[in-house]
């Protein structure tokens, strides 16, 4: 059984001029184990994805339109908070992008961290003083120094690189399945970002955590994760083995993204992908990549592309690919 | 020639768009009209007024102390006048107190506070922020009440006394925009390229605090004229027979509860103003907030 | 700390603006009828011939020491009127501060809690008009309703009169009625604090659960909630404890302001249900002129408003880490 799997799951924000439907039916699946990524361009919808499987999405504005979402084959969409909670002590975490936003700035790193783990073991009971040495340990864990002290400091006090470690350490201070880390290392410094992912690399080996990595950057891709999806507009557009993907990609769009990343071996200036994602208010017919493909092709104005299966583990969902 | 005559019809399209926003919004609408009534009521009250002549030096006790009726819709008050009229009439004191008040302070302080932020970290800032902080150390109603207490007590005192603590509002206001502005590139650039400190601060700095300044005023006026009633409740302002809404609603009181008509209209009255007002500055604020953000 | 120099530049901006009065105030004291020598006697012990400086000066020597002149109105010393009349004001305006703080944050809540039902539209609609009210207009409406309408509350002063003073420890009649044991007196009491304090309590109460409201609107969709929703923190604990923190800190930010602002409006309040507090017996000095009064009416009033300045800004500090240690670093 997998780990997680997600079916044509559809969704959106109900705003003032209209509905946002970001979520066009997104595909996409997790096994024990696996270390997943998931790139696309700011506004793709990675997030909100992301939030729809911890179901924190704002309610108003959100909406689930429709589509499952199955973690450990049950179905969360319908679940109540209560069923939910469990899901979330023990079942799925998740790290956000900006650590400062991510943190409440008038608590202690302690108390936030504490009631993270003390409400991981909803069942069990756990005494003050296992809180607070399971604390301390998973500051070490992500290697931060002096932990006993850490615990009394605001978030104010510390660097951006700092707040993302202790973001890191609190979803995995419950020892959770799954971990959703989106854009981890985007806000920070350059410099930090490589030390982060591989520090989280490290302890999601040493866990065994089942990994969905969300990032805009190829580089980190091909880096991090065994296996990937790139997603465009509300869905997914190409999933393979990271290898497969950057030595073979398919999709236009894939196409387009790996001959976007400037290369330092001055083959000239990287060409961008003409155009602009779409409105989701009004979204185009079909595979909303069709306007911008070079390939455009009649159906693909009509029908939404599924996914082709080319290789093993490689899928396309683009006509291009049909039969 | 051509020049102009494109920035003109640029600042009208600036204009429509910022109607447009404005009266997307319906309680700006209602806050507008409030106001804009008012002003009617006030500038026409000699024709609108059923009484006008019972502004003034009237008596008619045969007619005194009469509850609301199709004669008189707020009934009479002691002297037999007539208070829907002399509501009307209230409402010019009113406004008078605002605009004299808002146009003596608003000048004084914003300038005042573009020197002050212009210069800031000089003996110039630090003298007018210390006076400002002065004047800020009491509660407003507290120091006007005191002032024109001193003074004889007449509406253009009182007006005299609200101006002089009302003015470091607006010199706060602009200062913190424009000391946080004179380090922007705009205003650097006009230092380099030899532009006089005069031209820096009216024409680089100020344009960029219309949009609060405006907002202020059209709050401000209901609190002045709020203000303005309660000193003459107090008895501070107006005087005798001047119909002002605040000493119509004194005069009132002695009356409760059994003419209640006579202490609570005018109480509406200043009441539906201060409304007016308040609705009209959020409008504005909301439409010029949209504008830069 | 600068406040200090705020305090003196008042009493320097009172007293010229006092002095500057046209009128001989001596004579204005003492009666038209007094002789001239009497007249004269009281200006030069007064040192009302002297520059404005030199009086100044005397005047501050004597407020240093707690000695703020005598009262031409109530021919006390000035230091006594305020002794017994402070009290009362105290009282009352702890009640409004008590009131709108704490109703004006549950009210947010509510608000915020059930955002766009009719609970949230009720509450916003009559915060809306309710800021836009004057206290004295609320005073005059509810001496109306409550006082005579429907015969509920008492309308005038702090105590019934057929009913004794409790002995006076604190001033505070509420308090003192509670520690000689005599409830009957406390409940009057607190009978008479009502209309006048919620009087002045409704504007800034409406303005509090306003500011509350959007704050905590606004803070729901904030990241870090998400995360501790994540996290299986229990949505009680989130709402009552990580929200809430956050979200009353504009609210109180504001509380200072609005309590100056009702100082001013006590003014009013005090005077139409006759408490004997400090702010009518301003009134009462302001319209006699009565110098010395006036000008450490208006002292005692800044200071007030000083010191709850001082107490929200160390209420904020306290709750708010950013402000106490954001200035020493920046990332």
């Amino acid at each position: 059984m997998r780990l997680l799997e997600i079916r044509q799951l559809r969704a959106g924000f109900n705003v003032y001029g209209g509905t946002l439907k970001v979520l066009n039916g997104v595909n996409l699946h997790l096994n024990e184990g696996e270390k997943v990524g998931l790139v696309g361009e700011t506004g793709c919808g990675k997030t909100t994805t992301a939030k729809s499987t911890l179901k924190i999405l704002p309610e108003p504005p959100a909406e689930v339109f429709g589509g499952e979402i199955l973690f450990n084959g049950t179905d969360v969409l319908p679940l109540g908070q209560k069923e939910m909670r469990k899901i979330h002590a023990t079942g799925i975490s998740m790290i956000f992008q900006d650590p400062t936003a991510s943190l409440n700035p008038v608590f202690t790193i302690g108390d936030q961290l504490r009631d993270t783990i003390r409400y991981a073991g909803i069942d069990g009971h756990i005494t003050k003083k296992e809180i607070h040495e399971r604390a301390v340990l998973s500051l070490r864990d992500v290697h931060l120094p002096d932990p006993e002290r850490m615990l009394k400091n605001y978030p104010i006090q510390l660097s951006g690189g700092m707040r993302q470690r202790i973001c890191i350490a609190m979803a995995l201070a419950t020892q959770s399945q799954l971990l959703i880390a989106d854009e981890p290392t985007t806000s920070l410094d350059v410099t930090i970002q490589a030390q982060v992912l591989r520090l989280l690399g490290e302890l999601v080996e040493q866990k065994e955590t089942s990994t969905i990595l969300i990032t805009h950057s190829l580089g980190v891709v091909r880096e991090w994760t065994q296996r990937v999806y790139v997603m465009y507009a509300g869905s997914m557009v190409e999933t393979a083995q990271t290898a497969d993907l950057f030595n073979n990609p398919l999709h236009p769009y894939t196409e387009g993204l790996m001959k976007a990343v400037p290369r330092l071996t001055g083959e000239g200036i990287a060409e961008g992908i003409s155009g602009r994602i779409p409105d989701y208010l009004n979204p185009p017919g079909g595979c909303r990549f069709h306007p911008r493909c070079p390939h455009v092709m009649k159906i693909c104005r009509e029908e939404k592309p599924p996914y082709f299966t080319v290789d093993a583990d490689h899928q396309v969902a683009c006509f291009l690919f049909k039969g | 020639m051509a020049g102009k005559k494109k920035k003109d019809s640029h600042t009208w399209e600036k204009v429509k768009k910022s109607w447009y926003q404005f009266s997307k919004n319906p309680l700006s609408i209602i806050g507008a009209t409030i106001v804009f009534l008012i002003m009617c009521l006030a500038i026409f009250a000699p024709f609108v007024a059923p009484y006008p002549e019972h502004a003034g030096n009237f008596v008619d006790f045969s007619n005194a102390s009469r509850p609301p009726s199709l004669h008189h819709l707020f009934g009479t008050d002691v002297f037999g006048r007539d208070i829907l009229s002399r509501v009307f009439f209230g409402f010019r004191f009113s406004l008078v107190m605002g605009f004299v008040v808002i146009s003596l302070t608003a000048p004084v302080g914003v300038t005042l506070g573009l020197i002050a932020g212009y210069m800031k970290g000089t003996w110039v800032d630090t003298l007018v922020m210390r006076l400002t902080d002065i004047f800020v150390a009491v509660p407003p109603l507290v120091l006007a009440l005191a002032v024109t207490s001193i003074l004889k007590p007449s509406v253009f005192n009182a007006m005299m006394a609200v101006s002089l603590m009302w003015w470091p509002w607006y010199c706060r206001l602009v200062y913190g925009i424009s000391s946080s502005i004179k380090n922007e590139f705009f205003v650097q650039a006009a230092e380099v390229t030899g532009s006089g400190k005069l031209h820096i601060i009216f024409r680089e700095i100020l344009p960029n605090c219309f949009g609060p300044i405006f907002t202020k005023i059209s709050l401000d006026m209901g609190w002045v004229i709020l203000i303005g009633s309660a000193l003459s409740f107090v008895g501070l302002g107006a005087q005798p027979p001047t119909p002002d809404l605040g000493t119509m609603v004194a005069d009132g009181a002695k009356y409760m509860p059994d003419q209640w008509w006579m202490a609570v209209f005018p109480a509406f009255a200043i009441m539906f103003v201060v409304f007016g007002f308040n609705i009209l500055g959020d409008g504005i604020r909301d439409m010029l907030e949209v504008e830069e953000g | 700390m600068h406040s200090i120099f705020v305090l003196f530049g008042l009493s320097i901006l009172v007293f010229l603006i006092a002095r500057v009065m046209p009128g001989d105030p001596a004579r204005m004291a003492l009666g038209p009828r007094a002789p001239e020598k009497v007249v004269q006697k009281f200006r030069e012990d007064l040192h009302l011939n002297k520059p404005i400086y030199v009086q100044y000066y005397y005047w501050l020597k004597g407020a240093l020491r707690g000695d703020f002149g005598t009262s031409l109105f109530t021919k006390r010393s000035v230091a006594e009127d305020i002794r017994e009349f402070f009290p009362a004001t105290l009282e009352l305006m702890l009640f409004t501060g008590i009131v709108m703080s704490v109703m004006g944050i549950l009210l947010g809540v509510l608000s915020a809690r059930h955002a766009n039902k009719w609970q949230d539209n009720l509450v916003r609609v009559v915060s809306y008009m309710g800021v836009c009210t004057p206290a004295f207009v609320f005073a005059i409406l509810f001496l109306l309703l409550f006082g005579y309408v429907l015969n509920l509350l008492p309308t005038i002063g702090r105590l019934s009169p057929w009913i004794d003073h409790p002995r006076k420890i604190t001033g505070f009649m509420t308090i003192d009625s509670l520690i000689a044991g005599n409830f009957t007196a406390f409940w009057d009491a607190l009978k008479h604090l009502i209309m006048p304090g919620l009087a002045l309590a409704l504007g800034p109460m409406a303005q509090e659960a306003r500011i509350t409201r959007s704050s905590m609107t606004e803070n729901l969709q904030r990241d870090f909630i998400a995360l501790e929703r994540s996290q299986a923190i229990p949505e009680r604990r989130i709402m009552s404890r990580y929200l809430m923190r956050i979200s009353i800190i504009p609210t109180v930010s504001v509380l200072g302001l609005d309590f100056a602002s009702q100082l001013g409006w006590a003014f009013l309040v005090e005077l139409i249900f006759n408490w004997p507090g400090i702010s009518r017996y301003g009134i009462n000095v302001m319209l006699h002129k009565d110098l010395n009064a006036i000008v450490a009416v208006i002292m005692i009033i800044g200071l007030m408003f000083l010191v709850v300045n001082i107490i929200v800004d160390i209420i904020v500090a306290w709750i708010d880490p950013r402000i106490r240690l954001g200035a020493e670093r920046s990332t």
